[in-house]
């Protein structure tokens, strides 16, 4: 009863479209590759030669302006790193932020105009935000295979797959939070006759700014989690840890690469979340 | 030529715009056409002028259009259809970049709950008129700092504005809009968040800044009392349309029909009344013709225990009492001024009548209302507390 029309070949179709898009792009996805993948193993690079020493203190007195000169989070910072550095995690580490920082910005900077253009005008956000529903819903390991055809292994398909799934906070929370400024603050900037970017960036941004930051810090969390995941597509830090600990069985050492995720996460949670204060 | 002008100004919200108009220029009521279209009527059909230098007032209860109205005077809401000229030029027609100049030059907003951005300083809030049209930072701080000095607010430019008081608030937003130096100040609803006292002040200072600055203000209010106090003209709103306006006194002693004589009803009549509405026609004798004889006659034919003296011109001489004149007639005095009274109460034509309340309290006989000297009308106690009682009894014509 249910069979009265044959399979439909979904997946041939996606698969078709993909193969075609591979192809017809590869003008833009090989320069992205080789270009991209260069500066991100050259960004890694750099900051593994910096001696960790110097990393966990200058991270260490950050968190101590940030967090109005209280001592919690410094220690933790400090403990916390030098932990992943005495497991000899300390290079894993290294690639881990850097693609989380790396896919974060893009998130960033591709997610507040997006957002912005959602918050002004009605049919942008009927169209933007079934969208963003996909994307978000949409399981993250889906991600890598078109990231896997497009970018080929390693890095730069990991920022790819990191870019689709930790975009849509930042964007919905940019619409959000200048959807939420008052109307009185907005009427108040047109009567004294502000053009639209005078209005956006003396009133909006200003007023949206804690909704924003607090979509950023959803973006960086979910980054980290999907550079984590994307290690399964090559790309290289803690999560490949984790990777090889299941292969070979090893519940110790994913243990420790997880708890490792765990400090990290933290301290980028805590890091983003004064920044808004 | 009026500052501003306002032609068959409309607004309609909703999606069946012109079959909504066409509907109002049937006649139909804001309610029926919200059944029919599904449309609310904002404003319908108002026109006025407002002259350079004039306090006019919009007043309304809630949901009879103020705050659209205002909104239609610069824009801030799209007209449905209507006019409106500040100094000439056409709002509701100009381009956005002209509207942008009018806005920047000619009209200035404060808003009922402050319209202040809590993220910029007190100066910063002042300054930014200023800043949106790229006047150069000194000489933006300059003016803005001037302009909260005029409020009183010299010494607060460096806080933030969740650090004053409602009062001092709306002080900012006040120098904030008068910083730009507009032609036209619009305030919907300006001082309505603010506690009774404060207000009063407030009511108090903008009147005193307006006999320096001499600006051209629309001010909204859904408050009677508001309104008397400080409008120079009154426009009263129902359902989206104008259905009066005039100086507070027109309003108050003529109302238009029911629905301004309800809203009128309970203000507190003793404070726009003057002597010129309550006084009455005063009987008198002439002295240059009559005398103690002619007086007593006057008083017994309309039951009088004194009556005024007046010369040719009408100037006003004194009084007699009826006690007196018979007195003066047993001893056949003939001439008035020996038994004429100077001691008169008197007071001028715009004397309110709170005022004249207490004056005709402790005197024995009706003021005298006089202008140059004339004498122009009596009053007697009983009109007063007749007014104030709010009969209508007063003298619509006088
Ligand atoms: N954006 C809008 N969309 C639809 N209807 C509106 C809108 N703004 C106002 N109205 C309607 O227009 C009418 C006039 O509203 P307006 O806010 O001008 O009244 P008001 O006299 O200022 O009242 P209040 O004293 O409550 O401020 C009301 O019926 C209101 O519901
Ligand atoms: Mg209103």
């Amino acid at each position: 009863m249910l069979d009265f029309i044959a399979q439909i070949p979904i997946a041939v179709w996606v698969k078709e479209f993909t193969d075609w898009l591979t192809e017809a792009f590869a003008f833009i996805f090989d320069p992205i590759k080789n270009q991209g993948g260069d500066f991100l193993d050259w960004t890694s690079d750099m900051l593994v030669l910096i001696p960790p020493i110097i990393v966990i203190i200058i991270v260490a007195v950050i968190a101590f302006f940030l967090t109005d000169k209280r001592i919690g989070l410094p220690i933790f910072t400090i403990v916390g790193l030098w932990l992943i550095y005495n497991q000899g995690l300390w290079e894993e580490l290294v690639f881990t932020f850097t693609l989380v920082l790396i896919a974060s910005l893009l998130s960033i900077l591709i997610g507040i105009p997006v957002g912005i253009l959602m918050s002004k005008s009605k049919t942008a956000e009927a169209i933007i935000t079934p969208i963003l529903d996909f994307m978000q819903t949409m399981p993250a390991f889906v991600y890598l295979i078109p990231a896997v055809a497009f970018f080929g292994i390693g890095m730069v398909p990991g920022i790819f797959a990191s870019l689709i799934f930790a975009t849509p906070p930042t964007v919905r929370f940019t619409n959000l939070g200048i959807r939420q400024v008052s109307r009185e603050l907005v009427e108040a900037s047109d009567a004294f006759g502000s053009t639209g970017s005078q209005k956006l960036f003396k009133v909006e941004l200003p007023m949206a700014k804690s909704t924003i930051m607090a979509g950023i810090n959803q973006t960086v969390m979910l980054a980290l989690s999907m550079v984590v995941i994307a290690s399964m597509i090559g790309a290289p830090g803690l999560g490949r840890e984790i990777v090889s600990a299941l292969q070979n069985a090893n519940v110790g050492s994913g243990f420790v690469a997880g708890i490792s995720i765990v400090i990290l996460a933290i301290i980028i949670d805590r890091f983003t979340q004064n920044l808004n204060k | 030529m009026p500052v501003i002008k306002v032609e068959g100004l409309s607004k309609v919200f909703g999606k069946n715009v012109k079959e909504s108009l066409k509907l109002l220029d049937d006649g139909m009521k804001k309610e029926e056409i919200l059944k029919q279209t599904g449309d609310t009527v904002g404003v319908n059909r108002a026109s006025f002028d407002v002259e350079a230098g004039e306090v006019f007032v919009i007043m309304g209860l809630s949901g009879s259009g103020k705050s659209t109205l205002v909104r239609l005077l610069n824009r801030l809401i799209e007209p449905s259809e209507g006019n409106v000229y500040v100094d000439g030029e056409n709002l509701a027609t100009m381009n956005k970049e002209d509207l942008r100049r009018v806005r920047r030059e000619k009209l200035s907003m404060v808003f009922q709950n402050f319209g202040l951005f809590p993220h910029r300083t007190i100066l910063e809030n002042a300054e930014f008129g200023l800043e949106v049209q790229g006047v150069d930072k000194e000489d933006r701080k300059e003016k803005a700092k001037k302009s909260l000095e005029m409020v009183g607010l010299g010494n607060y430019i460096n806080q933030l504005p969740e650090q004053l008081s409602g009062g001092m608030q709306q002080r900012v937003g006040l120098a904030r809009a008068l910083a730009n130096d507009p032609t036209v100040l619009l305030m919907d609803e300006a001082f309505s968040a603010l506690d009774p006292l404060i207000r009063k002040d407030m009511q108090d200072e903008l009147l005193e800044l307006q006999v320096a600055m001499k600006k051209t203000i629309i001010f909204i209010t859904h408050d009677l009392d508001e309104a008397l106090r400080i409008g120079d003209r009154i426009a009263l709103m129902k359902d989206g349309s104008i259905v009066q306006i005039g100086t507070p006194e027109e309003i108050l002693v003529n109302p238009a029909n029911d629905y301004v004589e309800r809203f009128v009803e309970d203000v507190d009549r003793s404070k726009v009344l003057t002597a010129e509405h309550i006084m009455k026609r005063p009987e008198t004798i002439n002295i240059e013709k009559h005398g103690p004889r002619v007086a007593l006659e006057r008083m017994r034919e309309e039951g009088l225990s004194s009556i005024y003296v007046i010369d040719g011109k009408r100037n006003l001489k004194g009084y007699v009492t009826a006690d007196d004149a018979s007195e003066a007639r047993k001893k056949e005095i003939r001439d008035i001024n020996e038994i004429l009274k100077t001691d008169v109460p008197t007071v001028g034509m715009d004397k309110p009548m709170q005022e004249i309340f207490e004056i005709i309290h402790d005197s024995p006989v009706p003021i005298a209302v006089v202008e140059d000297e004339k004498l122009k009308g009596i009053i007697v106690r009983g009109a007063v507390l007749a007014a104030l009682a709010g009969e209508n009894e007063v003298n619509i014509d006088a």
